[in-house]
């Protein structure tokens, strides 16, 4: 038995070891194949693209890991993007009052977070009330956002947001890019509630087994809820820093970003199934992505390359992990 | 005609079988005998094909088989019927009787006509009156084992095991399931029979075989045996059988129920609950039989606020009148519920014993929102000591842990929201007889502390055994209330049988 368990958990480190592995030998090779891969200026470059998926693929982890899924976070974004960059140049006017408000840079920045949780919620009502599968609610969610992105902004981007607001995407605190503090700040939020608190064991037990956590007097229906509003309040402000760094916000921005973030989640080792992964695992995830990503454009792979490749790495660690999950049976 | 030697399977290192040798007679109704983690699974899915790295040999009718997937086991003449069953419910009977070995006409489409005809003439020959294209979900458990069974006979199986086929269905379904047993054999087919019912063996089976700790401990003809020397063989050691020793010094009413009606889902009669009352004493075990679909299951959810929207009455906790709509309600009024099927129900089996015993009780662990490490370790440690859970630790995943063990984390669970009453579903359901034995002793203490207990069983010898009163369901009616001192299989089983048939 004992055996067993050290077996288990040996199997366990070098999944993760594994991971790390192939991440170190992905950046040594691209050491070895470009001169400008480990220059100080591309890392933090990488760091810099990659932030705004850690802080999708976070809010996305915790919605896998109670079993469900969100296609809605690449709509959410723009959305969210787009009503803080609108309120921010222009403010709200509201013709039927005859009143306009304008917004502060933290107001509009709130607006837009605000924005993107409330539809999120509106995302686990929907699965919870309604008893809708999650993919089908945040498919619906995903075409109504954008519809009302396009709305929002006539279908022309909105540009010239003032250099404060351009902070958040391009500027520096400490020598290191502000995104990167944000997502780092957001990953270790994640990783204590996860760990630490009732909502992260509430979150595994629904995933493991939602009819045994329902049995336990948990209430499902909140937890759901809550999971989904930190997953499209993170999608904001993933929102947020793209918009910022481009001083402008594109109406369609985030198209598949869904995908990446779950491509991160998958590559981390969580089960879609739910109940079993970690931030971490995702977090690790999001980095080889990047990684790779800057890797080929550093090669000059063609971009239709880039996607072939990137699906292929999907591919081998989901089997990677597969293969592990069954020899640790 | 199946003759296993020295079979040995190892999981990461832990040994599951140990040079096991074993032999299936044709024409005989062969019992593997074993507790929970025997390694009987195992061995089947060896038999079977599932599992083809093992060490050792497989004798089919004298030659060496290895089979690397159950197809070729199949062809090669071995059936296997799983305790959960395999049939696709949308599909027709006939449909899933020729899965995977439909029957082609010349023009490579479906020969539908020779299949049905096939269908009944199976069908025909296992008494069982349904035309061939009723869809499986509409057929009740015992008829999809009979499907199954015909699905094993389409392709003249020599050997068809059935793993633990009478857990799910009703008495008159065993008799059909047992004639049909007794036909395959006069047919001089191998039946190997797994079981946990020790009553059913003798009732049925030719010979046995022991398995205990993955070793063959022994094997022979089941004439001449008795329970006892089986379960001795079982457990390795003598097991004292607990009788009631509680005297019911119980007094305070705990929990009185009033007019309890519970209306049915969909258009189905069985599952409603009509007029229920009656009360539970302080330190008292009460015990509820009947038979599937006199409503037990449904009472216990219905006290646990899973149904309520459908279910009226009045619940008394300690002679306060409660509203009881969702399980937290529950909890809060002071009952714990311990659910039939503790791996769907119970247990979230990739976390850790640790995690489990506390999910009921987070919020009252925490500080300042965190959950506290210490109180929850001293949690788990106190309830693995206190229920002698067997564990390597407590952060073991629960799915590593044995039955009896699981349902000790699921009463811990339980145990921690300091209940007043507890209802237990089949507490002992699938699991071994040593540990049945361990969870008795568990229930009277607890009730000796003062908890008022309800356990609902469809094992009479475990409600004679430890109830201080029964309570006999039929057609979602109370039809009988007997004091301990007065209860026999025969009257219980009197009260339960529905009188509308």
């Amino acid at each position: 038995m004992f055996n067993k368990i050290l077996a288990h958990q040996y199997k366990d480190i070098l999944f993760k070891f594994q991971s790390l592995l192939a991440l170190v030998i992905l950046c040594f090779a691209l050491g070895m194949m470009t001169d400008i891969f480990f220059t100080s200026a591309n890392l933090l470059n990488v760091m810099r693209q990659i932030s705004v998926n850690i802080c999708i693929s976070v809010g996305m982890t915790l919605v896998i890991l109670t079993g469900g899924i969100d296609l809605s976070v690449g709509s959410i974004l723009a959305l969210s993007g787009a009503i803080a960059a609108g309120l921010l140049k222009f403010g709200l006017e509201i013709s039927f009052f005859d009143t306009f408000i304008g917004f502060t840079l933290i107001g509009a920045i709130l607006a837009g977070v605000l924005t993107g949780t409330s539809l999120g919620a509106f995302n686990g009502l929907v699965i919870t009330r309604f008893k809708v599968p999650p993919f089908v609610a945040t498919l619906a969610m995903l075409t109504i956002a954008r519809g009302f992105t396009m709305l929002y902004t006539k279908g022309y981007p909105i540009s010239g947001l003032g250099p404060k607001f351009s902070y958040f995407g391009t500027g520096w605190f400490l020598a290191i890019p502000v995104p990167v503090w944000i997502s780092l700040i957001v990953v270790l939020i994640a990783i204590v509630i996860t760990k630490k608190t009732r909502l992260g064991r509430y979150i595994y037990a629904i995933g493991g087994n939602e009819s045994a956590a329902s049995l336990s007097g948990i209430n499902i229906k909140k937890i759901k809820i809550t999971v989904y509003a930190i997953a499209g309040g993170l999608a904001a402000l993933g929102g947020i820093i793209v918009t910022s760094r481009l001083d402008s916000a594109q109406p369609n921005a985030g198209s598949s970003y869904e995908l990446d973030a779950i491509a991160a989640v998958v590559i981390g080792g969580t089960s879609l199934s739910g109940g079993k992964g970690t931030i971490g695992g995702t977090v690790l995830g999001a980095i080889i992505i990047g990684v790779l990503n800057n890797g080929l454009v550093l090669l000059n792979v063609s971009p239709f390359w880039q996607q072939v490749i990137k699906g292929i790495v999907i591919l081998l660690a989901v089997i990677i992990d597969k293969s592990n999950s069954k020899t640790n049976e | 005609m199946l003759v296993a030697k020295n079979i040995s399977k190892s999981f990461s290192g832990i040994m599951a079988l140990d040079k096991v040798n074993l032999e299936i007679h044709a024409g005989k109704v062969n019992a593997i005998i074993g507790e929970n983690g025997a390694g009987k699974s195992t061995l089947m899915k060896i038999l079977s094909g599932v599992y083809s790295d093992y060490s050792g040999e497989i004798l089919f009718n004298g030659k060496t088989v290895r089979f690397s997937n159950p197809k070729e086991a199949q062809d090669a003449g071995i059936a296997i019927i799983h305790q959960e069953l395999s049939l696709i419910p949308q599909l027709s009977i006939s449909e899933n009787i020729f899965l995977g070995r439909e029957v082609s006409n010349f023009l490579g489409a479906l020969d539908q006509k020779k299949m049905r005809a096939k269908t009944e003439e199976l069908l025909l020959k296992l008494k069982l009156d349904l035309h061939p294209d009723t869809p499986v979900y509409r057929l009740k458990v015992g008829q999809q084992q009979v499907v199954e069974i015909a699905k094993a006979l389409l392709i003249d199986s020599q050997v068809i095991i059935m793993d633990e086929p009478t857990s799910a269905i009703s008495d008159h379904e065993i008799d059909v399931l047992f004639g049909i047993i007794k036909e395959l054999r006069g047919q001089n087919k191998a039946i190997v029979y797994i079981s946990h019912k020790l009553d059913e063996l003798f009732k049925i089976a030719d010979r046995y075989i022991v398995l205990r700790d993955g070793i063959s401990i022994e094997s022979g003809e089941i004439r001449g045996m008795n329970k006892n020397d089986i379960i001795q063989k079982m457990v390795g050691r003598n097991v004292e059988i607990i009788g009631n020793s509680i005297s019911s010094n119980a007094t305070d009413e705990i929990l009185t129920v009033k007019g309890l009606n519970l209306k049915p889902k969909g258009s189905s009669k069985s599952g409603m609950l009509r007029d229920i009352s009656f009360h539970l004493k302080k330190g008292e075990i009460l015990g509820i039989f009947g038979l599937m679909g006199a409503g037990r299951t449904e009472l216990l959810e219905t006290l646990f606020g899973l149904h309520p929207n459908i279910s009226t009455g009045e619940v008394y906790v300690a002679g306060q009148l409660v509203s009881i709509k969702r399980p937290f309600e529950a909890i809060k009024a002071g009952l714990a519920l311990v659910p039939e099927d503790r791996k769907k129900d119970g247990l979230v089996l990739e976390l850790d014993v640790r995690t489990n015993i506390s999910l009921t009780v987070l919020d009252q662990i925490e500080t300042l929102g965190f959950i506290n490490e210490n109180k929850e370790n001293g949690l788990a440690e106190k309830y693995i000591s206190d229920l002698a859970i067997k564990t390597s630790s407590k952060k073991q995943l629960a799915k590593n842990l044995s039955g009896g063990n699981q349902q000790k984390i699921v009463i811990s669970k339980w145990l921690a929201t300091y209940p007043k009453i507890l209802l237990l579903d089949e507490p002992t359901r699938g699991i071994d007889v040593n540990a049945k034995n361990e969870i008795y002793k568990l229930i009277i203490s607890l009730a000796k502390k003062g908890l008022g207990i309800i356990m609902v069983s469809s094992e009479l010898t475990e409600i004679l055994a430890i109830s201080n009163r029964i309570i006999v369901m039929s057609e979602g009616f109370i039809t009988a209330e007997i004091p301990i001192t007065e209860a026999k299989e025969e009257n219980i089983l009197q009260a339960a049988i529905p009188k509308s048939i």
